[in-house]
This record gives structure tokens, C-alpha cells and sequence, in this order.
């Protein structure tokens, strides 16, 4: 497993302290980023996420560093944070 | 701060220090470590070496490991698991609780000469076993003044490390070796040595922090790597950068070989960041701040990336959580 996802370490080193609290406001961030590719995510318990694409498909994903390789293969191309168009959609959100 | 104190101070954390020494063919590694030995402050040191070289190391805690790599799922070539090393380390710190071996404070690990750094600091990280008992110190990165940056594996070794050491500077010239360090990685403090002669204090448990490794001027870099330094004023929101990062990492990490920063998140220190490509170390709380600029630095060392973009994709995330 590569070293993004972190499922080998206890706790995901983007994801440290918190609590629940912080875990709800990562989704929302989260949600501003992936509304762009047309995917969302929703917390399942505090401990694991779901994303969903339009279509109905879902995957799930155990944390923020695993996240994107699954968000790469629903939205069917790479992510980029330096892209000017999703820059464009934070800004407008 | 004393070497005897600051290990003290790791101690204190209950992992013992790893500090990783690699550089190019005969670029002077063995003979770096078989000085470093002899200082007194370095008894309580086990080493790890992939050859046992010309020049002989006389030590009681060294082993010899054949250099043996796990690829895993992802694929990802610096998110390997070397094998050979977890099983050494595990070993050593089993038989050390047993008292079957001579008590160690300090693990140094040499590299062979082509080795890809990345896997070792990844193994020290994801590890379960290994990274309950150890950590990463450091990476020491030696470069011959004489035949210089001249193979991909050693630009690579050099823009990583936290110390490059320039060897054979009583041979050749060492002042272009350096300009060209400094080009590819500002952030790494620069030490010459002859005939191994060094302080180990100069390369071990170094003050975490230093500002003087984040005020880099532009550099042009070299073989197609280029560092820059972020300065930003605005307070950062933690979660927001996660995000930037572990994304930023996901779709440019391959190029981005190391980024280490100073993070001004709230509270009454940084956020100390360190990372080597995928592998980001768990940020560490500093107490307080090392000068008076509170504005966050960020030093990348990478291909490819232009730091106006990475800037603006940075404050963009930062003003979403706003």
C-alpha cells in the first residue's frame, strides 16, 4: 500500500487530533474540492468515509491519504490541486 | 546544545534515533562513519551497512543486511517496504530488551551507493513494528569534491538529505560541489570533510527548526530540480492544508522529493512539517517560535513545480475553510 494512503499507520498524519468536530470540517472541505469533480463524501461513523459519484458508485475509503486514488478512478482523471479551474470553483463556493 | 543532550532528549520520546547516511560510489560514506565511530560521543551507536567495503568499520553492533525490497499494491517506487531493514531493526531492538547485545541509543544506517533513500525513510515511517521503536533523525547525503553531482542517484541523494557532506575537499576544490548542493537544496546545511574528519553533533539530533534552513533565496536548481521557499502571511487553517497536501502529493508526488516547513496554525509555536516524496512525518508541535517572523515557510524541493502556482492552489484551499 503506498505511503498517501497510510493505512499502515495508526492514524493518517493529515487526520491527527481533533476529534469529531475537525473530522466534520474535513468533510465539508472536502466536499468543496470533490463537488468539482462531481463526487461527495460522507463520514460513516467516525471511522471510515464513503464517497459517491453521480452515477450511483461509491467506494469506500478508510482516510484522507486513500481518498484520492479512489476520487481518481470514479471521477475517471487525476486530481489536481494546481488545476486554475477547480481553484476557480473554491473560490466561487 | 550538546550531542549527549539532545540524545538524551530523543530518549526522552522512547524512540531511539535513526540517522540515514547515503551518497554515490565511493563518494566517502564508510569512511565518514568508521570516523564517526571512533568519536567518543558515538559508543552507544548500532550501524547497518548494505557491504562491508574497503575500508573496514571495526564495531561491536554492526550488521550487514542484503538489500531486499517489498513492492507493494500501489506500485509507487518510494513507497516500498525494504524488507531487509525492518527485520534488522526489529531484531536489533528485541535483543537489546533481552540484553542479548550491548545497549544502543543511535541506529545509523548506510546505504549502498545506488540506493533510492526513499524506501528506507518510508520503511521507518509505515512500518508498524519499526516505527513504535524508532525514528528518523535525519538524512546525511555525502558528495566527493572531486567527481561532484554527476549520476541521477546522487542529485536525488543530495536534494533529499538534511546534511550533504562534501568529501575529499583536502583533494579538489570543494567550493563548485557546494554552489551546486546549494543550488538543488538551500535548506540542507553544508559541512566539508577530509579523511571522514567531522563532528558528529554536526550531523545528529540537529536543533529541529532552524530558521536559517527555510530563508533560501531563488535557486535555478540542477538536472531539472528546483527548490523554492513559500512565505505566507496569513494564518493557515491545518485541516485545509491536509487537504492541499495530501492531494498535492497524490497527483505531483512523484516530483516532489521533499517538503519541510514552519506552519503558523494558531497556537504559541509552528507546526514543524517534514516530509521525503509520499512520506510525510507526523507534524510536531514546536514550542514556541524560532525568531520573531511569524509567517509560515514552506521549502519544496521537486520538478515541475512553479511555486506562483503552488502558492495561489495553497491560498485558495486556505480561504475555503474561511
Amino acid at each position: 500500500m503506498c505511503g498517501l494512503c497510510g493505512v499502515l499507520l495508526n492514524e493518517h498524519w493529515a487526520e491527527e487530533g481533533g476529534g469529531r468536530r475537525a473530522r466534520g470540517f474535513r468533510v465539508v472541505l472536502l466536499n468543496r474540492v470533490l463537488d468539482h469533480y462531481g463526487l461527495s463524501l460522507s463520514d460513516w461513523a467516525g471511522s471510515v468515509y464513503t464517497l459517491r459519484d453521480r452515477k450511483g458508485r461509491s467506494a469506500v475509503v478508510t482516510d484522507i491519504g486513500r481518498l484520492w486514488s479512489e476520487a481518481e478512478k470514479l471521477a475517471g482523471r487525476p486530481l489536481d490541486p494546481l488545476d486554475p479551474a477547480l481553484l476557480a470553483t473554491l473560490a466561487a463556493s | 546544545m550538546t550531542l549527549q543532550h539532545s540524545v538524551a532528549r530523543l530518549d526522552r520520546a522512547g524512540k531511539t534515533p535513526v540517522t540515514l547516511v547515503t551518497g554515490f560510489l565511493g563518494s566517502g560514506k564508510t569512511t565518514l562513519i568508521a570516523r564517526l565511530l571512533a568519536h567518543p560521543d558515538m559508543g552507544e551507536t548500532a550501524v547497518i551497512v548494505n557491504e562491508l567495503g574497503e575500508v573496514g568499520i571495526d564495531h561491536h553492533l554492526l550488521r550487514r543486511v542484503d538489500e531486499r525490497t517489498v513492492l507493494l499494491g500501489s506500485g509507487c517506487v518510494c513507497c516500498t517496504l525494504r524488507g531487509d531493514l525492518a527485520d534488522e531493526l526489529r531484531d536489533l531492538d528485541s535483543r537489546r530488551a533481552r540484553g542479548e547485545i550491548p545497549a544502543f541509543r543511535r541506529v545509523v544506517v548506510e546505504t549502498t551507493g545506488l540506493a533510492d533513500p526513499a524506501p528506507i525513510v518510508y520503511t521507518l515511517a509505515a512500518e508498524p513494528v519499526v516505527r513504535h521503536h524508532f525514528e528518523l533523525d535525519g538524512i546525511v547525503a555525502t558528495v566527493d569534491a572531486l567527481n561532484g553531482l554527476v549520476e541521477p542517484e546522487s542529485v536525488k541523494q543530495a536534494a533529499i538529505a538534511d546534511v550533504v557532506v562534501v568529501t575529499k575537499s583536502d583533494v579538489a576544490d570543494p567550493d563548485p560541489v557546494e554552489a551546486r548542493v546549494r543550488a538543488l537544496n538551500p535548506a540542507a546545511e553544508i559541512v566539508e570533510a577530509s579523511f571522514g574528519e567531522i563532528d558528529p553533533a554536526r550531523l545528529f539530533d540537529r536543533e529541529r527548526g532552524d530558521p536559517r534552513e527555510l530563508a533560501i533565496p531563488e535557486q535555478h536548481g540542477h538536472d531539472g530540480i528546483r527548490p523554492f521557499c513559500l512565505y505566507l502571511d496569513e494564518q493557515l487553517d491545518w485541516t485545509a492544508f491536509g487537504i492541499w497536501l495530501t492531494m498535492l502529493l497524490q497527483a505531483r508526488g512523484s516530483d516532489l522529493l521533499r517538503v519541510k516547513g514552519l506552519l503558523n496554525v494558531g497556537g504559541d509555536g509552528p507546526l514543524l512539517l517534514n516530509g521525503v516524496q509520499h512520506v510525510v512525518h507526523p507534524p510536531e508541535h514546536l514550542p514556541a517560535w524560532p525568531d520573531d517572523d511569524r509567517r509560515s515557510r514552506l521549502v519544496f524541493i521537486g520538478r515541475g513545480l512553479d511555486r506562483t502556482d503552488v502558492e495561489r492552489s495553497l491560498l485558495a484551499f486556505n480561504n475555503a475553510a474561511h
